[in-house]
């Protein structure tokens, strides 16, 4: 992607286009992504590449952690293609996990890869497309406590800052139309919900989670066209980011990202405006026991 | 398995709500929910195994996308049903998912179970062939743990153990022996345990609906008395060889030593999970 698309100066004029210009950006992508997976699943079916015990195995796995993040993802392909004496190709896991979701589709099932906003490492998250009510029937959640996590959903995507404070949500809580929670009720929802992987706490405020983005993403932009800002950088959503102060650019850019693009330049500028970046510019965080890239 | 199925339901409704704003009407669905519990009152006897010549006339009032959808859906609710390892009843699939599929039951049947087994490695099994019931058993060879941090249940040791004291045993374990035995491992199923909760509930309860205990009334005992005998999913799920081989290591004998458990772990029987290479 060309970041300096966007490196000229801003006026309201260009802001606008701007705007107008990544709306449009972001359609292309969408329909080129949907042509990507047509393909892909035709390309599979003319070379019939057929799902094998590994990849069994590798999916199995994946539906008893709902998320690893890459390096685990690598290790576990690994793993599964030695259990069954299939070949392995360490750099093919990409294609190891296309197999499988070309497979998995009909089931409107999917692995899908995604960055940690947090961390920025990439993880690869077992994502269910059905939107039906038949996977809610054994949900573990009561109808309220659906309505809960969908206001704190709200809560944070309309936020400035991408998070939701304990004190917003209780309060939340007293608005629910279906079956009001007590107080005691909604702190132990939501103790559950960062439990199950979808919310993210950190002292009193929360977050959505890398899951939660991941598999939400495409609800998220579609319901929340107006509000939701999408990384200058990486194109996804920004939640967890740093925001140009320039009144008239306000691009986002997430913390992972942020550390990537400012790596070793002396005088940070925002890649949108070319005003002075003014926040504090984070390290880099490599995944653990890095072996290559 | 971990719940996956959380936003299934907010997507549905996302995606209702913009609907319900692009046509500035408003309608509100009344969603019937569905309990965990199977309900007893609601039997199978209202259905029928439609015919093969039924199913073929069923099958040319559906598109061949819609035969397909209805499978995806089938096999949703086995796979939410396996998370919590609670068998599905065939009533409760046809009143809740398949619906006006009914009469093409079978060939839905056929597809879900052929999808289980080349894209999970999963096999539909029929514990209860008189209320129809069936559950989800892997058909991929146990192997050593994954590299990768597996929230397993903690419950699943304490359950093993049980389920190893019932089949030394002989396959029938009074009540009173398994509360004994755990208070010598120092589970006490008389007090909340910090990793398994409540001992007694888990056990006599939980573990008996995933069917992978039988916990039945002794008959003429005064007091009433229980006792424990392995459940239709243990049958099919746990390797008698194995639990052979953890008391092997656990008491340093030879499993071949349990002459009648070696016989039984080892007899033609041993359809499910097979040994360790």
């Amino acid at each position: 992607m060309d970041y300096n698309d966007y490196n000229y100066i801003s006026t309201d004029y260009n802001a606008h286009n701007y705007r107008k210009k990544k709306k449009q950006q972001q359609q292309e992508e969408e329909e080129k992504e949907g042509a990507h997976c047509r393909s892909v699943t035709d390309q599979s079916r003319d070379m019939a590449r057929p799902m094998e015990d590994s990849h069994r195995r590798f999916l199995q796995t994946m539906m008893a952690n709902g998320i690893v993040d890459e390096q685990s993802a690598r290790t576990l392909c690994q793993y599964c293609c030695e259990t069954h004496n299939t070949q392995h190709t360490p750099d093919k896991l990409d294609d190891f996990i296309e197999t499988i979701n070309s497979k998995l589709q009909p089931m409107f099932m999917q692995i899908r890869k995604g960055m940690s906003e947090d961390n920025g490492h990439q993880f690869y998250a077992l994502v269910n497309m059905a939107e039906t009510d038949v996977t809610r029937m054994s949900s573990d959640y009561a109808d309220n406590e659906l309505e809960l996590f969908r206001k704190t959903m709200d809560l944070i995507v309309c936020s400035e800052n991408g998070k939701a404070s304990s004190t917003d949500i209780l309060n939340s809580a007293d608005t629910l139309t279906t079956k009001k929670l007590k107080k005691s009720e909604t702190e132990h929802l939501l103790n559950r919900l960062v439990h199950d992987k979808w919310l993210n706490e950190k002292r009193g405020e929360y977050t959505l989670s890398t899951r939660c983005i991941i598999e939400m993403e495409p609800y998220i932009r579609s319901m929340y066209q107006d509000q939701v800002k999408v990384c200058h950088i990486c194109r996804n959503i920004a939640f967890q980011c740093q925001i140009c102060e320039k009144p008239t650019c306000g691009i986002k850019i997430h913390n992972p990202c942020v550390a990537r693009y400012f790596k070793g330049r002396a005088e940070p500028r925002c890649p949108a405006c070319d005003d002075f970046w003014p926040h504090e510019i984070p390290e880099v965080r490599r995944p653990r026991s890095q072996s290559k890239r | 398995m971990e719940p996956t199925q959380l936003l299934g339901f907010i997507k549905a409704e996302m995606t209702q709500r913009k609907r319900v704003s692009n046509t500035q009407s408003s309608s509100q669905n009344k969603r019937q929910s569905v309990p965990l519990a199977s309900q007893e009152e609601d039997d199978d006897s209202t259905f029928t195994q439609p015919s093969s010549s039924q199913v073929q006339r069923g099958l040319e009032r559906f598109t061949p996308a819609q035969v397909d959808q209805k499978t995806a859906e089938v096999v949703q609710f086995f796979l939410v049903r396996d998370q919590k390892k609670i068998p599905v009843r065939r009533a409760d699939l046809v009143k809740h998912v398949l619906k006006d599929y009914r009469n093409i039951y079978p060939e839905i049947m056929k597809r879900a179970a052929r999808t289980f087994d080349q894209v999970f490695g999963l096999k539909i099994v029929e514990i209860d062939s008189k209320n129809h019931m069936y559950i989800l058993v892997n058909k991929l060879e146990t192997a050593e743990a994954p590299p990768i941090t597996n929230p397993t249940n903690p419950k699943t040791g304490l359950l093993f153990v049980v389920l190893s004291l019932i089949f030394m045993k002989g396959g029938a374990v009074r009540e009173n022996l398994i509360w004994n035995t755990l208070k010598k491992l120092r589970v006490d199923a008389g007090e909340k345990h910090e990793e398994f909760g409540d001992v007694k509930k888990a056990i006599t309860d939980e573990f008996v609906r995933q069917r992978y205990l039988e916990y039945v009334r002794i008959p003429h005992t005064e007091p009433v008395e229980f006792e424990f005998r392995w459940g239709q999913r243990a049958e099919v799920e746990v390797s008698k060889v194995k639990i052979l081989e953890f008391m092997g290591e656990l008491h340093d004998q030879d499993p071949q030593s349990w002459t009648q458990q070696f016989r039984e772990a080892h007899s033609g029987s041993s359809q499910s999970a097979p040994s360790n290479r």
